[in-house]
This record gives structure tokens, C-alpha cells and sequence, in this order.
């Protein structure tokens, strides 16, 4: 070990991650070389650097060591950067000495298939981090007012389940849904298992629930055009659509000219519908009917006026609403997978629907003598990528459960549907998993038949004839042949994409989308409902498929991550924000030309005259300014010029090994 | 016969925290490989970056700088980020050409925090086209400890 009076005492601990880290880098000759460099007075190599016994042992070496730096070679920052900053704190030290090199995502798990290579690149990153924490000073973390509030992006039952814990835990709650009313997709279910309830029932609970508490501001027909600030102080811009409808004093039945034609959106194209959108089931909120303005021509205006009188105002304009909340939780739903047109007939035979369809069909009570229906799984799920196009690789994972449930449904109204009842589910895999399971149990013992087939030999679906015939091959026997069933109507299984409709959403969060497209979490198993932007949360299926009790759970998850926020009486933020050494500065003021943020102001130092001088409340830290300041005056703290070069310096020197 | 070893060039890489950084952490989430002979610089947004930085890592042993861009969706500057750090990148490589170092090794590419697979493909990209150019001649003797060079 190094002994040098001229560093600060360092401490240099390299992570096995378990053999996440150690099967691709030899952590020992890591642990070696680092032990080489200056200042390094302790070097260790530990299986796991996060957990207590290793948090404990770093913090006995800056006791007995006396270290006065802390450095750790392990995961991304962005998992455990806080972990050892609160090591440091933890053992005396200030937090932003301390320094991270990561040696997993960007080393061990890039180059399993060089492992001289890896460790060699992570002796680089390890000797650059020590560089950095030699020359870290102490600095204190800026506090910030915490807007006590939170936005929340979707009214379906995430959105309103979120909303309904935050209000309980005296949070201002603002919930916008882009439609006319609240409920979203769990409304149009005719069942939700495990417990067979109505769909919209569960919505409508939660909706009567939001509806008891004061503190939960919703706005329908409102669309998130924009989201500025950070976390603690977001500022959200809302477009809010006309609803034209002002009184609840509007008649419930719609007047007979009023009739559209226009395939029902709530329906999944089963109904029709005209321009006065009706509540769509009991419970839902608001009360109040809204108007399709798009729809309505004059004639309809004029029979609107006439029938509902002071009720509407069809002079309603779009506004624009500003929302301040501390934090964001988006809640924005999926989109049922549509088939393309022939897709095992869909389109191109009625009797063919997709499961969201069939859900419709029962509620709507128009099924009427089916007495063979064939359920087709996995579509528009689990596909397999053959072009550039993207496909959707996952599993939906409700969807099996979803075809248990709803044929169970089925087979307890036999006697509607017509008396006689076969149900024929033709299946890649039966993944009815956890409690589930029971579901798969029950249809096995019930008038239900499995059929499995191969994704290379999907079945087909025929219209000769004027017969509804489903063909396939059946893996489970040993028979050549296809089996041929004859039936009334084909279900299509259809999973879960990501909404089409608002794909400007994540660019407005500043979320990242995952290879599906769905919202990205940080850390599936660290961080699963935080995301890259910190401050935005993300609940129910927008992140992934879920079926309801998932969406819940992430939906309270979410909440309580937000809540965090929300109740706190500041907020701590990183303090690496540009400062300037008056001293440097010739006052060129490029600098203050460069700052998105009007950060940076001129001052009178005393014995110097009028200097550079940085805001620090409202430096967002880019260094824009760094760049462009030709004497180096002005730099960032935490991330100075010269911490900058030590970095490039210690990561291109020569590595032996 | 002896072969020579292949020249393997070094590459570093500034790599900007909100965008680049979770898309080069992604690479390594799914496996895919890159020339493990690249160093990864932190940095908050790659409008920062000074011309003389990207002279100081080509005369202090990189044969490379890839600027990995925030791209237009930058937290901090939106899509003038992009035209910021195109603009240090033109200074960079006029300083370049004033020191007689090829402006080719210099290389800005925008990097997405999910574009894992356009990273190491830019990056397999720019290590051949560094193999053409042969390696950055390097300082004298290599500077070794902490604090050398300042």
C-alpha cells in the first residue's frame, strides 16, 4: 500500500457482484493494481458491496484507517451511487467525496467474451475514480422547496387508486384523464378474476372512493401537453377539451336523432355511437355527458340547443391549465393488441373477435346461440422477430388467465347462450401462474378441451362454406392429422401493447421505453416503479402488461414513492452546479449567452470589479458554460477541469496485468 | 512466424449521465459486446465538453474521443443540445487539425438511453476506422501517479 502524505487517505473496495462482476474481470488483479496507486492506503476486493456486512467493514476502515475518501468498483451509479454516498456519510465523511466506478454494465456484463480485456478496462475506470475522489471536495447539498402535490397521468384504476392513497395521506392530488370519463379499461370488462367482479363495478368503487375525499382534483377530457422542472417542482401544462355539457340536469336518454353511427370506442366497435358520449356504466364519473364536437355537424348542434337546452354551452373553448406538483406518477394504460385484418380471420369473418370483443359481447348480453367457441392464445404476444419490423417478444401475462376466467363466465350461462357448450382452447403454453392456477384447475374439470400447437404451424381459420372452421395441428397426440373443428365464433387471445395513441408520452415524461415500448423502469428489482427521471413514477399496465391486482399493487407502490416526495419539507439536490473563481474571470460574458436558465448574473467583488457570479438555485448543473469560458474560470463543482483530466489521464494510462 | 499484435486503439468515451449513459449501461444489461479497449467518462451533458479536453485524451494515450450526445430529448437544453455539442465538436476538431492530429479521431454520435445496440455498433464502427489511422502517437514517457500532467 501506498503511503503519500500529499493525497487524501483513499479506501478502494472492488465488488464480486456474486460473479455478476468476478466471472468476466479478475477482481483480485483489480484490487492489486488499485492497491498501487497513490493514496490508496486500503484496497479490498468484496462479494457483495452493498450489502451491511460490506457497508459495515468500509465504514470501520475510515475509522481505523483514517481514510478520508471512499471509492467502490461495482454496479451502475445508478443503482448504488447513494448507497456508498451514505456509506460515507455513515462513517464521518462528506458524501460527495465519494466516487463510483461502474464496472458491471459498462465492463463485466459488456465483454463476457474478453475477460483480459474487462479487467483491464475495469482497472481503467477504477484508477479514474480514485483520480476523481483525490481531488473531490466536500460540498453540501442544495435544499429545495418540494411543491406538496402530485400530478397524476391517467384516470383508469391506477391512476385513481394512486390518487385515492395519496389524498389519504393529505396529499393534494391532481388526476387528469385524457377521455371523457374516468374508468378506463377495467370499465369495459365484463369480469376481472380472481373474483369474478364487474369490471366496471371495480372501477366505479374505486371512482365513489376518490370521489369521498377532498383532495383529489379531477379533470376529464384533459390532455398532458408538457412537463417542465424537476423533481420536488414539476409544472405541468394541460390542455383541457370542451366538454360542452355544463349541468347534470342533462337528460340520460339520448334523443332518437341523435343516434350515431359511429363504431362505440367503449364498446370495441360493437355499438354504435352518435356525438353525445353517455356516461358508459353505472358509477362513472362525471355524470355529465360529453359532447363530440368533431361529430356533430350543424343540424346536430341545433338539435343539441334544442334538446338540452341551458344544459350545454356549445360556445365552450379549450383552456389551458398549469399544474404544480412535486411529483408525477404515470398511470397511462395500455392498448388491446389489434389484429391485422385477416389475422386468423379477424375482420374478414364477424364471428371472429378479439377477448376484449368477447368481454363486450357478454356485458352487452348479444351472444345467442354459440355453442362451440374456439379460443386462439397468444396473439399479438410472444412473436417472433423475423425483419427490422418490431414485434411484440413478450408474454401478455393476463391473457391466460383472462380466457380461463371469462369461459368459466361462459360456462355458467350456458343455458343463454343456447343450452349445449364447448369451449376448444388452442394454446402455445398455459402460464396461469400463482393463484391462477386454480382457474386452468376448474376449466380442465369443465367442458373445456386444451389443444397445444406449435408457433411454426399456428392454427388456421376458414370461412368455406359458410362454416367457422378452426384447423390444427395438436402437439400432444401422435395423430399426422389436423383436427378440424367447426364452430360459431373464434376468440382471438390478444395481449397487451403499449398505447398507440399517446406515443408522445414518454417524450413529454422524459421516460425512457424499454425494447417493448412500454415505460421503462429503472431496476425491475431496485426500483420498479421509478424511472429515469427522477420524480416520475410509473403505475399499472403503461410499464408493462398487469392484470388488475398487479396494476393495484403498482399503482399503491407508486403512490408511496410519490408520497415521499410530496411530504417532504425539502429537498435535498446534488450541489453540482457551476460556480466561478472571480479571480479568472475577464468577463467575456459567454457564459451567461450559453445558460438555458438565466443562472448566471454579474456582480461587483470587492478589489476585483464586476465578475461572473452563478445562481445557484437555478443552475441545473449541464455545464454549457463550462465549455465555453476561455480562462476555466467558471467551472463545476463536483466535476471540475481538472478532476476531468485527472480522469482521462488515470483512464488512458497503460495498463499491466 | 511471429504475427504482430493487432493494434487495438482506445477509445474514450464522454458520456453524458441523463441519455448515453443508461443506453451504455443497457448495452451491458443485454450482452452486447463492444471493444472492451473503450473508457467511459461520466459527464452531465455532452454540451460541456471543452476542445481542449478532447486534445488533452488524444495526447494523453486515447487514439479516440467518441462525444456521445444527449440528443434532442437533453433534460437540460432540449434540442439545441444537439447543435451545442456539434458546434464544440467542429471547434475541437479545428484545434485537431491545428495540432496535426487527424480530425477523424475525434466522433460524435447521439446516444439514447435505450440505444444500446446503435452504441457498440458506433463504437465496433469507430475502433475500425481507428485501425486505419493507426495509433495517436503516444507522449513520451507514459506520465505515471496521480496529479501528473497538472
Amino acid at each position: 500500500m501506498t503511503e503519500d502524505k500529499r493525497w487524501p487517505r483513499l479506501g478502494f473496495y472492488v465488488c464480486h457482484c456474486g460473479g455478476n462482476i468476478s466471472d468476466y474481470v479478475d477482481v483480485v488483479k483489480v484490487r492489486d493494481a488499485l492497491a498501487e496507486e497513490p493514496g490508496v492506503v486500503v484496497a479490498r476486493d468484496v462479494m457483495f458491496a452493498c450489502s451491511d456486512s460490506s457497508q459495515n467493514e468500509m465504514i470501520a476502515d475510515i475509522k481505523n484507517l483514517k481514510l478520508d475518501r471512499i471509492v467502490v468498483a461495482s454496479c451502475t451509479p445508478r443503482l448504488h451511487e447513494i448507497t456508498f454516498r451514505n456509506v460515507a456519510d455513515r462513517g464521518g465523511l462528506n458524501r460527495y467525496t465519494y466516487y463510483h466506478a461502474n464496472i458491471r454494465e459498462q465492463t463485466s456484463w459488456a465483454h463476457r467474451d474478453d475477460k483480459e480485456g474487462a479487467t483491464v478496462k475495469a482497472i481503467r475506470h477504477s484508477r479514474a475514480a480514485v483520480a476523481y475522489a483525490r481531488l473531490s471536495e466536500p460540498l453540501e447539498s442544495i435544499k429545495a422547496p418540494v411543491t406538496p402535490s402530485v400530478l397524476v397521468v391517467g384516470g383508469g384504476i391506477a391512476g385513481i387508486r394512486a390518487a385515492i392513497d395519496l389524498a389519504d395521506a393529505g396529499i393534494a392530488v391532481h388526476l387528469i384523464e385524457r377521455e371523457p370519463f374516468l374508468g378506463g379499461r377495467t370499465a369495459q370488462l365484463t369480469n376481472s378474476y380472481p373474483q369474478d367482479s364487474k369490471g366496471s363495478e371495480v372501477a366505479a368503487r374505486l371512482i365513489a372512493e376518490a370521489r369521498k375525499r377532498d383532495g383529489i382534483a379531477i379533470y376529464t377530457n384533459a390532455e398532458l401537453v408538457g412537463l417542465d422542472g424537476y423533481i420536488g417542482n414539476f409544472e405541468a401544462r394541460v390542455k383541457l377539451n370542451p366538454r360542452y355539457f355544463k349541468s347534470s340536469q342533462a337528460k340520460t336518454s339520448l334523443p332518437e336523432q341523435l343516434g350515431g353511427e359511429a363504431p362505440s370506442k367503449f364498446d370495441y366497435g360493437l355499438s354504435k355511437e352518435g356525438p353525445v358520449l353517455m356516461p358508459p356504466f353505472s358509477g362513472a364519473y362525471p355524470e355529465l355527458p360529453s359532447l363530440n364536437m368533431e361529430a356533430c355537424s350543424e343540424d346536430c348542434a341545433r338539435s343539441i340547443s334544442q334538446a338540452y337546452g341551458d344544459a350545454v354551452d356549445l360556445h365552450q373553448k379549450s383552456e389551458s391549465l398549469t399544474i404544480r406538483a412535486g411529483a408525477v406518477i404515470a398511470a397511462a394504460g395500455f392498448d388491446p393488441y389489434e389484429p391485422k385484418e385477416g389475422e386468423f380471420g379477424y375482420r374478414t369473418h364477424p364471428k371472429v373477435v378479439t377477448l376484449q370483443q368477447l368481454h363486450r359481447l357478454v356485458e352487452l348480453k348479444m351472444l345467442k346461440d354459440v355453442h362451440n367457441i374456439a379460443f386462439i392464445y397468444c396473439v399479438g404476444s410472444r412473436q417472433v422477430k423475423t425483419g427490422d419490423e418490431d414485434v411484440n417478444e413478450y408474454c401478455s401475462r393476463y391473457c391466460c388467465n383472462a380466457a380461463m376466467s371469462i369461459s368459466l363466465v361462459l360456462l355458467r350461462m350456458r343455458e343463454e347462450l343456447g343450452g349445449d357448450l364447448r369451449l376448444y382452447h388452442l394454446y402455445r403454453d398455459i402460464r396461469t401462474y400463482g393463484r391462477n392456477e386454480v382457474l386452468y384447475e376448474e376449466a380442465l374439470k369443465k367442458e373445456v378441451v386444451f389443444i397445444k400447437y406449435s408457433e411454426e404451424d399456428p392454427p388456421a381459420v376458414s370461412a368455406a362454406g359458410g362454416r367457422l372452421t378452426v384447423t390444427v395441428k395438436d402437439l400432444l397426440t401422435v395423430l399426422d392429422d389436423k383436427l378440424e373443428i367447426p364452430v360459431d365464433m373464434v376468440v382471438l387471445v390478444t395481449g397487451m401493447v403499449p398505447k398507440q395513441s399517446n406515443d408522445a408520452l414518454p417524450q413529454i415524461l422524459r421516460v425512457p421505453k424499454g425494447a417493448d415500448r412500454f415505460l421503462l423502469e429503472v431496476h425491475p428489482k431496485l426500483k420498479p416503479v421509478e424511472t429515469a427521471m427522477a420524480g416520475v413514477f410509473i403505475a399499472g399496465t403503461c410499464q408493462g402488461p398487469k392484470d388488475v391486482r398487479e396494476t393495484l399493487a403498482s399503482a399503491q407502490a407508486a403512490s408511496s414513492k410519490a408520497a415521499g416526495i410530496a411530504l417532504m419539507t425539502q429537498l435535498e439536490l446534488d450541489p453540482f452546479v457551476a460556480s466561478v473563481d472571480p479571480k479568472m474571470c475577464n468577463l467575456t460574458k459567454a457564459c451567461a449567452a450559453e445558460c438555458e436558465y438565466g443562472a448566471i448574473e454579474f456582480k461587483e467583488f470587492p478589489g476585483l470589479g464586476e465578475k461572473a457570479w452563478v445562481n445557484g438555485a437555478r443552475c441545473k448543473g449541464c455545464g454549457a458554460c463550462v465549455a465555453v469560458c476561455p480562462t476555466g474560470a467558471i467551472q463545476l463543482k463536483g466535476l471540475s477541469n481538472e478532476q476531468l483530466k485527472a480522469q482521462i489521464e488515470a483512464l488512458g494510462r497503460k495498463v499491466e496485468i | 512466424m511471429v504475427m504482430a499484435q493487432q493494434f487495438e486503439p482506445l477509445i474514450l468515451v464522454l458520456s453524458n449521465t441523463p441519455a448515453s449513459d443508461p443506453g451504455i449501461d443497457f448495452a451491458g444489461s443485454r450482452h452486447i459486446h463492444y471493444p472492451a479497449m473503450t473508457a467511459i467518462l461520466r459527464i452531465p451533458c455532452s454540451a460541456m465538453i471543452r476542445p481542449d479536453v478532447i486534445l488533452y485524451a488524444l495526447t494523453h494515450g486515447f487514439d479516440g474521443v467518441c462525444a456521445a450526445g444527449d440528443g434532442p430529448e437533453c433534460p437540460y437544453l432540449g434540442a439545441d443540445c444537439v447543435t451545442r455539442t456539434a458546434k464544440r465538436i467542429s471547434e475541437a476538431q479545428n484545434l485537431l487539425k491545428e495540432k496535426g492530429i487527424d480530425p477523424g479521431r475525434l466522433r460524435m454520435s447521439g446516444v439514447c438511453s435505450v440505444c444500446g445496440e446503435a452504441f457498440a455498433k458506433c463504437v465496433r464502427n469507430f475502433s475500425n476506422d481507428l485501425k486505419k489511422l493507426g495509433p495517436q502517437p503516444k507522449p513520451d514517457k507514459p506520465k505515471s501517479g496521480a496529479g501528473a500532467d497538472r
